[in-house]
């Protein structure tokens, strides 16, 4: 394989093969089994409030994008086989690199009682906090998505999960690297140079091919929800160098390994929570941790919704040798109204302040149903007090509020 | 003479009254005790009508009405696993199909009988498992008038009982039995059953806020039996008679005995659940 793309290419066709050998052999699909096809188109608007900060960023003040992505899923009739096929793409009005598509899942997985193996590309979720998703770490952020980081770029893998009566304990054998999106030259929400994402520099000599593992255990036990994990491979955080002339910024993939835990107290009307790791990283070992809480009144206002309080403590000790965080001595408080309508709206605020620099991350997050298969989002997001040289600076001028509109079928 | 034999007498006045009230306190003691036996025994009839199903899966569609008359509705797959020991709740998983936005939530629960059940909440957009607290029992379930305790809370133990009258409900018999919760958390101060005395299901159900007065009316309609022994009702309608929005629940064909085991219901299983 000289060209790195041939692997995924070979993921892909092996899903799509998959699919076809799965459906294909049966051109009538009984009742009983099961192939489901759904999916959402998306408009969006962002206005930002300010004018671009760099050079040849985009200057209008409004920009529109449509998103689309398609779900196929389709089971067996005894249950023990399904698949799930889900192509994302979005065009951006002026990023050609917000522009892009992506495959989310493309797997076909096989389930024998406390058995399954899986085998092509899916997303994964492990932790328990909501401002920082710090023991995330099997899929790449697809960061032209969104800059919360809970937007996801397929992940090839073949993975075995055990589920026993003890806990469930899942291998995971990643064998293609995915590198990070960002924005373009024209992108708004960028650093001061563009990325140079072709050129990335890679610690292994595999490059995107290196065989990155995983291994993780989950279960609960009473009120406590633990998840211990163990990764080895390539980091899904970039380093960022400055490139050979001198303009452009170099991402650097370093090879790491780390341990680490999620652990949640669910009492009453709290949910206490820590995500810690040891990383061995390019240079040192360190650690970096996130506690916090999530507290709920339920029925405010003697009405059906619910108000939830969030504040979580995020620290990091690593050194500027490694792959920059801003989450290193921050705090998070936000609130959480869940209106428990009929249309199931909720609105989420916050802020992350950091402790030493003391700029602020703004966020809020609205939705709501329109009619039956319509939802309405609203996003604001802002950059308070950030001087140049620290973590937001880059896109302090970046301030937005977004209107999207989902269509789903 | 004659004041002290008046004396005399008004003490044996009041050591009779007082004979008389002890015997009054007695019966009524006495009384109390048969009316919860009887109350309970009814209700433990009608719960145990039910053993030995094992698993049982069903789709239903759930109508939310506001006083205005506009509606929504939201499809699930419900799925039971039952646990044979009395003092242990079964464990039920809610997978949504529609409103396609939340396709693919799902509700896991353990249910147990005083304490706090175990919940876990899955979040198809993030892919997340996440424990919640089942301290909200007595929220409205996505939106609608019924709350997540009307669902699970008809385990036996998770009440007290009194027995308080027979009467005519529809062209059956029914024992009117008052229940108070006795699990945290609960909206309710008591509910009212009606439980027919021919083949011992639940028919009407009011709930009592936690100010002592009437906030909602459950109607069971449309039973069908399945394996001849399971009754199962295929709507239920609630009325909340302070808002006047209503939200009723229509069940599909039931599957019993479909082979789901405990690992159906782990809270690792699911993310694979579509």
């Amino acid at each position: 394989m000289k060209d790195s793309s041939c692997l995924i290419l070979k993921f892909l066709l092996l899903g799509l093969i998959g699919l076809y050998a799965l459906i294909g052999t049966d051109n009538t699909i009984a009742d009983n089994q099961e192939l489901d096809i759904r999916g959402n188109v998306a408009f969006q608007l962002r206005g930002f409030t300010q004018d671009a900060l760099w050079a040849d960023q985009n200057s209008s003040d409004v920009e529109s994008s449509i998103s689309g992505e398609w779900e196929v899923r389709w089971r067996s009739e005894d249950n023990s086989q399904r698949v799930s096929f889900i192509p994302f793409a979005r065009w951006d009005e002026n990023d050609d690199k917000r522009s892009h598509f992506d495959l989310r899942e493309a797997y076909w997985a096989y389930k024998n009682g406390e058995i399954e193996l899986l085998f092509g590309v899916n997303r994964i979720f492990w932790g328990v906090t909501e401002s920082v998703h710090l023991v995330d770490v099997i899929n790449q952020t697809d960061l032209v998505e969104d800059l919360d980081q809970e937007d996801k770029l397929g992940q090839p893998m073949i993975s075995l999960a055990l589920q026993k009566d003890w806990g469930l304990l899942s291998f995971y054998l990643l064998p293609y690297f995915r590198e990070r999106s960002f924005p373009g030259v024209n992108g708004r929400l960028r650093a001061a140079s563009p990325v140079d994402a072709d050129n990335a520099k890679y610690e292994s000599g595999n490059k995107r091919k290196h065989l990155d593992f995983a291994l993780r255990y989950s279960h609960y036990f009473g009120d406590i929800d633990l998840g211990l994990h163990y990764f080895n491979g390539t980091n899904r955080d970039p380093r960022l160098g400055v490139g050979a002339n001198n303009s452009d910024v170099v991402l650097n993939y370093d090879q790491i390994e780390q341990i680490g835990l999620d652990l949640q107290y669910t009492r009453g009307s709290w949910l206490w929570k820590l995500e810690s790791f040891v990383r061995d990283g390019y240079e040192e070992s360190f650690f970096a941790s996130i506690a916090g809480f999530e507290y709920t009144f339920y029925q405010v206002f003697e009405g059906a919704g619910d108000v939830g309080v969030l504040l979580e403590y995020q620290y990091d000790n690593r050194s500027s040798y490694e792959a920059a965080t801003s989450a290193d001595n921050d705090v998070f408080i936000g609130a959480r109204w869940v209106l428990n309508n009929m249309q199931d709206g909720s609105i989420l605020a916050g802020v992350v302040v950091d402790n030493k620099t003391s700029e602020a991350f703004y966020s809020i997050e609205a939705e709501s149903r329109l009619k039956e298969d319509v939802v309405l989002e609203l996003q604001v997001r802002l950059i308070a007090h950030s001087e140049p040289g620290e973590s937001f600076h880059p896109f302090s001028r970046d301030n937005y509020i977004q209107l999207q509109i989902n269509r789903f079928f | 003479m004659s004041l002290i034999k008046k004396y005399i007498v008004d003490i044996r006045l009041i050591v009779f009254i007082s004979a008389l009230l002890g015997i009054q306190l007695d019966i009524n003691t006495v009384l109390a005790e048969s009316l919860e036996e009887k109350g309970f025994n009814l209700a433990a009839r009608s719960d145990r009508s039910d053993r030995g199903f094992g698993d049982s899966e069903t789709e239903m569609t759930m109508i939310l009405r506001n006083a205005a008359g506009k509606s929504a509705s939201r499809t699930l797959r419900f799925t039971t696993l039952e646990v044979p020991d009395e003092s242990i709740g079964d464990k039920s998983l809610i997978l949504f199909s529609t409103p396609r936005d939340i396709e693919g939530t799902a509700l896991l629960s353990h249910a147990k009988m005083l304490a706090p059940d175990n919940q876990w909440l899955y979040l198809p957009a993030l892919k997340r498992v996440k424990r919640i607290s089942s301290k909200n029992k007595s929220g409205p379930f996505v939106g609608s008038e019924f709350a997540f305790e009307d669902f699970t809370a008809s385990e036996l133990n998770k009440f007290k009982y009194s027995y308080l009258k027979q009467e005519v409900c529809e062209n059956l018999t029914c024992d009117v039995i008052e229940r108070t919760p006795l699990y945290d958390n609960s909206g309710y101060t008591k509910q009212i059953a009606w439980v027919d005395s021919t083949d011992y299901q639940l028919r009407k159900i009011e709930f009592y806020d936690r100010k002592g007065s009437l906030l909602k009316e459950l109607i069971f309609e449309d039973y069908r039996i399945y394996e001849e022994k399971y009754w199962r009702p295929h709507r239920l309608v609630m009325k909340n008679l302070q808002t006047k929005k209503s939200s009723d629940l229509v069940y599909g064909e039931y599957k019993f005995k479909v082979g789901l085991t405990d690992i159906d219901f782990v809270k690792g299983r699911l993310p694979g659940l579509r």
